[in-house]
Parts: C-alpha cells; structure tokens; sequence
C-alpha cells in the first residue's frame, strides 16, 4: 500500500529505491522463513526423539533389544563403537584431503588439478551400499591377511593385541571405507577454501624468501583453517551417521574394545537401529529411538565443541 | 446338439452343487470315485461360479518370507484378475503391530503370537478375539562352513553347539573326528558366523540348540545371537553367506536355499544322518504338536526338536501367515480367505518351494490338512 502512494509522487529515483524495499523485504522475509523452518523441523525431530525415546529408560532385560539389562548397556558400547570408528576414519581422511587439496591447487598444472577435482567429486556421488558390498567382498578378504600379519608382528601393541579377525571384517576395515565415502567432504571444502586464499598472500611470501612449504604453512593454512575444520565436522557428521556401509562391513557386538583387527567390534548406533528395527516391537521402538538422540546429541556436543576451539584459537 | 448343449449344462451344474458340497463337508475326498472325478471340472466351475475378487488385499510382515510372498501374489494374482496383493516386508515384529492395528488385513510372522500378545491385544479388522494362525512357509536351516576341499560333514547336535558358540577351537577337534572318519579335517581355527540383525532364523536355531543340545547350549532361545560369545557377526542371510565364503574355517547357520557352494553339515537326529532337505524339514513339523490352550484355528506349533523319525530334519525354520477368524467387513473375509488358502494349496506351496526353497506342506498330510481345516474356517 504504501509503495502504490509513494510511486507518482517521487520520480525515478523513488521507484527504484522502493523496488529494493520491496526486494529487500521479499528477501528478509524468506530468509526468515527458511531458518525457522530448519529450526522448527530440528526442534520437531528432538522432540519426537525425547517423547518416544524416554520410555526405555524405564526398559529391563525382557522389553530392551538384545535382551541387556538396561538401556545404558546399549548407549555406552554403540555411542563409544560410533565415535571410535569415524574417529579413525577421520584420522585417515583429514591428512589425505587437506594433502590433495593443497596439490590441487598450489602444486598440480592446472589442467590436471580441474581433472583430479571433478575426480574426487565422483566418490561422493557413489551410493553407500557400494561402498559395502566392496568393503564386503575386496577389502575385507584383504584387509583379514594384513591383520593376521599385524597381530603376529605387532601383537603388542593393544590396537593389534588379540585374536585377529579371518574374515577382515573389523572396525580398521570399517573405518577405511569410511574414510574413503567421507574424503570429498574434506578434500572438496578444502579445495575451495584454499583456492580462496589471495594469490598476492602466498607471492609475498615467497619474496621474503619463504620456501614453498613455508608459504603454505605461513600464508595458506592458517587463512584456510576454519574452512577446513568445516569440511572434517561435516565429514564427522557423516562417518557417524552412516549407517549401511558399517552393517555391511563390520562384525558387531556391545563390548567396548580399542582392538582394531578382532572379531568382536564395537557395534556403531546408526547399524544397530537400521538392523534391531525390521524386527522390533513395543519397547525395542522405544530403545532404538532413544539411541537415535543419543546419537544426535553426540554429535552436537563435538561440532560445538570443534566449533568453540576454533572461535578460540581466532581470537 | 440342443440336447448336447443342456446335458452338458446340467452336468456342469451338478459339478458345481457337487463343488460346494465339498467345499461344506470339506473332507469329502474319500468318497465315491466318481465324485473324484468330478474333482477337476469342480474347481474350476467354483472360481467361475463365486462372484469374480476383486479389490486390494494388504498383507505385510515377515521378511524372510518374502521370496515365498512374490511366489504367491503373483500365482494369485494370475488366478484372480481383479486383486492386487501388496505384501509390505517390513519385518515380523512390525507386521503383528500392524495386523493389531488394522494396517494389514493378513500377515507373515516369523514367530506366532505369544498368548501374551494375543490376550492383550484387540485386533481392529477382526470381529472376534479369535485368529486363524497357520504354519504356511517352512524351511530348513542348514549350519554352513567352509573349509576347502570338505563339502559335507556328520555333526550332532552337541558338535553343532560348540561349533556355533566357538567352544570347539580348532575343526580338527576330537569331537568332530569322532563324527567323520575318513574325513581328513586340517587344523584350522573355527571362526563361527552369526546374524548381527535380530532374526527369526537365529530364533529357530538357538530354539533347535537349546532343546536337542541343552548341556552345551545354555542361552535359550533368542533372536539377537547371545552377545557374550565370540565369532564374526554379519547384517542378514546374505552378509553371512558372505563371510562364510571369504574366509575358511567359517562356520555359520543359513537358510538351506542359499547355501550354494559351501559346505553343509547333516544333522544326527534319532541317530542317523540327516542332511537338510524339504521333505525332512515336513517330517519335523508333523512330529510337532500346536501349543494348547490356543483357539482350534491357532495352530502355533511347539516344534520338536527331536522327533523320533530318523529321517526328520529338525533344525527348520517354521514362518507363520495371520487373519481374523471372522472379520468385520465381508470383503477382507472373502479376499484373505482366498488368498490364504491359495499359499497353503499345494499350488501355492509348490510355488514358494521353486521361488523360495521352502518345504512343501503338502508333502505331509497330517499337517497339510490342520491347516487346510483351519483356513477354511476363516469368515
């Protein structure tokens, strides 16, 4: 309405100020929109997640799934096998992607660096029961004669220590996959932060004679940092949300073990709940549920913290 | 030919209240043998004679039947032009929660109600507390391994036991030896195999375990593998065929269709070798007495797991289909009826036994006319 009034009587100029009113307007409105909704959806989830999570707690050996005594039996062992093996996978990924990230763009010709992009690119679009039927059938079977290797050269070390697996099928073999499925998150975010990194930064060091190295540890990584660390918590996100790969490949049970190369893993939440489901009834809903929000509330708990550390560290 | 014509229609007429005459007593087949030769034409002027189905029969549950479902829908659906059977594989546990609330008109369910359940329990299409329960898919169970060069070994329950919950160590162990002379077994260590999803099939094994090995088998019967022993557990039948074929000195339990390639043990029952096969799988069932205390149309059977008849197979998965005895709305009444006596046809049962290499209930009498009986009384 007021726009029709203040249309005759201010010429050009008015018009195309009230256009961006307008604009304007539209756009805070919809960005509003847009994050209430993530909010309301989030605030929805949680609350579905309390309401008919909660009930387990009350759950004994005859109603909770796998007939343990009760519900923490579950938590702690799943939320520990979850975080254990994508911390691996992490480990594996994050030096690799940061590492192709920086031939990509500082290092490669630049013909081959567009071809090694577009590359990466095509890991994230593989489905991820791909990836476990080939961690099934190709890396298992391998990884299981590296292990009986392992143990018996390395066998005193308690990563390596007890009987190694004859199948592979182990939370090493688990978190290798992950690792690979979650490397385009870090090495694609990655890429793009450094490529962001002003060209004239890395020339001035180099003319104050600054090796290469120097330039990328001086100039490159630490404008690049916070891009970065993104990039490992989304990849994060992922490796412990992922859910098929892991029922596929990994040999579960509810023990809490550091070894990597036994029989007897961890089990992950994300595989539990996708494999006690099909089967489940009255309290063993509820159960799954309330690993769910443990699961989510995980994983809050470490993007917050990642994110504090790094908020930190810019000051 | 006016005359051929109305003789021919009399004749057909007679079929059919000879038909329905059948169909009423429904156990007229030891009659006249002419009324056997009526048998024939009979079923056919039935399905032309009943108002032709039509409509959309729900059915869900059970996902180790699913395999025999396709088998069966498709067969009936081919018979039936105007019905379209969905059958939703979401699970056993989820199929009787839905069967409850009226989300599945029938169901397949790995477990039969418990009498818990069913006291406890209203179920929204069914006009009574009564249900018609009937054993439609069993299977053999096989225990697979591999060990290269051994297709076939003799083990008895005990054996099998010790294998499965890794108190035997190593497969050139004493006990095994003892099954098999002549069998040059190697050294190497015994790694068993479980499901890591909870299973029907995990049900019926550690059932078998628990009541044919009692001393060596001391967890009952479960659907999640006890977690306190060791062994590679693996997601569904086919992570544990799987694991079973990429490592030697694998030994696990798979339904006796997919062992292909491995190696599968014969089971001593009542002291004599038997290897998994449909027929002895059957034998089983026929030893086994329905649970008391149930409704004559429940037939949820305690199967035993260790007949007397040395050519019985006992370690059989045994997968159950529900519907109402009576339901509220005719259409789902005559629909469910139709469909389940279908699957426990011997059409149907030999359907499922080519898709799903299940055993044939047709191939005992005793059970498959309990469960014809029980059918029949669906309305």
């Amino acid at each position: 309405m007021s726009i029709a009034i203040a249309l005759p009587t201010s010429g050009a100029e008015a018009v195309h100020t009230a256009r961006r009113h307008v604009g304007d307007r539209v756009w805070k409105s919809v960005t509003w929109a847009a994050g209430i909704t993530t909010i309301l959806i989030l605030g929805g989830v949680v609350a579905f997640l309390v309401i008919d999570g909660a009930p387990a707690l009350s759950g004994t050996a005859d109603t909770l799934p796998s007939h343990v005594s009760n519900i923490w039996r579950l938590t702690s062992p799943l939320l520990f096998g979850s975080a254990w093996s994508s911390a691996w996978a992490l480990l594996f990924a994050t030096p690799v992607g940061i590492g192709f990230a920086l031939f990509v763009t500082q290092v490669a010709p630049r013909r081959l660096g567009t071809v090694l992009g577009s590359a990466i690119d095509l890991l994230a679009a593989v489905p991820s029961v791909v990836y476990g039927l080939w961690g099934l059938f190709v890396v298992a079977p391998v990884a299981a004669r590296v292990y009986a290797w392992l143990s018996a050269h390395l066998g005193w070390i308690p990563l390596f220590s007890g009987t190694p697996s004859a199948t592979g099928r182990t939370v090493l073999t688990a978190s290798l996959v992950l690792a690979i499925m979650v490397l385009p998150m870090v090495a694609t975010l990655s890429r793009e932060v450094i490529s962001l990194v002003p060209k004239t930064n890395i020339e001035a060091a180099l003319a104050l004679g600054s090796t290469r190295w120097q330039a990328i540890r001086l100039a490159v990584l630490p404008q690049a940092k916070s891009g970065i660390v993104a990039g490992a918590l989304l990849a994060l996100g992922r490796a412990l949300g992922e859910t098929m790969a892991v029922a596929m490949v990994l040999s579960p049970s509810l023990k809490i073990s550091i070894g990597l190369i036994n029989s007897q893993n961890p089990g992950t939440v994300a595989a539990f709940i996708a494999q006690n489901f099909p089967d489940a009834s009255g309290l063993q809903i509820n159960a799954l549920l309330w690993l769910g929000l443990m699961l989510f509330v995980l994983t809050f708990v470490i993007n917050s913290t990642a994110r504090a550390v790094i908020r930190r560290q810019k000051v | 030919m006016k005359m051929r014509t109305s003789l021919s229609n009399a004749a057909k007429a007679a079929a059919t209240i000879a038909a329905l005459g059948l169909a009423l007593t429904a156990c007229a087949s030891n009659e006249a043998p002419a009324a056997t030769s009526t048998t024939d034409t009979t079923t056919a002027s039935v399905t032309a004679t009943v108002p032709a189905l039509s409509g959309t029969l729900n059915a869900g549950g059970s996902t180790a039947q699913t395999a025999a479902q396709d088998a069966w829908r498709a067969g009936f659906q081919a018979a039936n032009a105007g019905v379209t059977v969905n059958y939703d594989p979401v699970g056993s546990g989820a199929g009787r929660t839905g069967f409850a609330s009226g989300s599945y008109v029938v169901i397949g369910t790995d477990d039969a109600f418990s009498a818990t359940e069913l006291s406890s329990t209203t179920f929204t299409l069914c006009a009574t507390s009564d249900i018609v329960e009937v054993p439609a898919y069993i299977s053999p169970v096989a225990v697979a391994f591999n060990l290269p060069g051994i297709t076939s070994l003799i083990l008895d329950a005990n054996t099998a036991a010790s294998l499965l919950s890794g108190k035997i160590k190593t497969w050139n162990d004493p006990a095994i030896a003892a099954l098999n002379p002549g069998v040059t077994l190697p050294s190497t260590a015994v790694t068993p195999v479980f499901r890591s999803d909870k299973s029907g099939t995990t049900g019926n094994v550690t059932d078998y375990l628990s009541k044919a090995a009692p001393s060596v088998w001391t967890y009952g019967m479960v659907e999640n593998w006890p977690t306190d022993l060791t062994g590679d557990a693996a997601n569904g039948t086919q992570g544990v065929v799987a694991a079973i074929t990429g490592a030697a000195g694998t030994v696990g339990y798979v339904d006796f269709s997919q062992t292909t390639g491995l190696g599968v043990a014969s089971l001593i029952n009542a002291g004599s070798p038997v290897a998994p096969n449909a027929a002895g799988a059957t034998k089983t069932l026929s030893a086994s007495t329905p649970q008391t205390g149930r409704s004559a149309t429940d037939l949820a059977y305690d199967v035993n797991r260790t007949p007397s008849d040395p050519t019985a197979y006992p370690m059989i998965m045994v997968s159950y289909e529900v519907a109402c005895a009576q339901y509220k709305d005719p259409a789902n009444a005559a629909l469910a009826k139709a469909y389940m006596s279908y699957v426990v046809s011997t059409e149907g049962q030999t359907a499922a036994a080519g898709n799903a290499g299940s055993a044939p209930l047709s191939s005992d009498a005793t059970v498959a006319s309990a469960v014809a009986t029980a059918v029949a009384a669906i309305s």
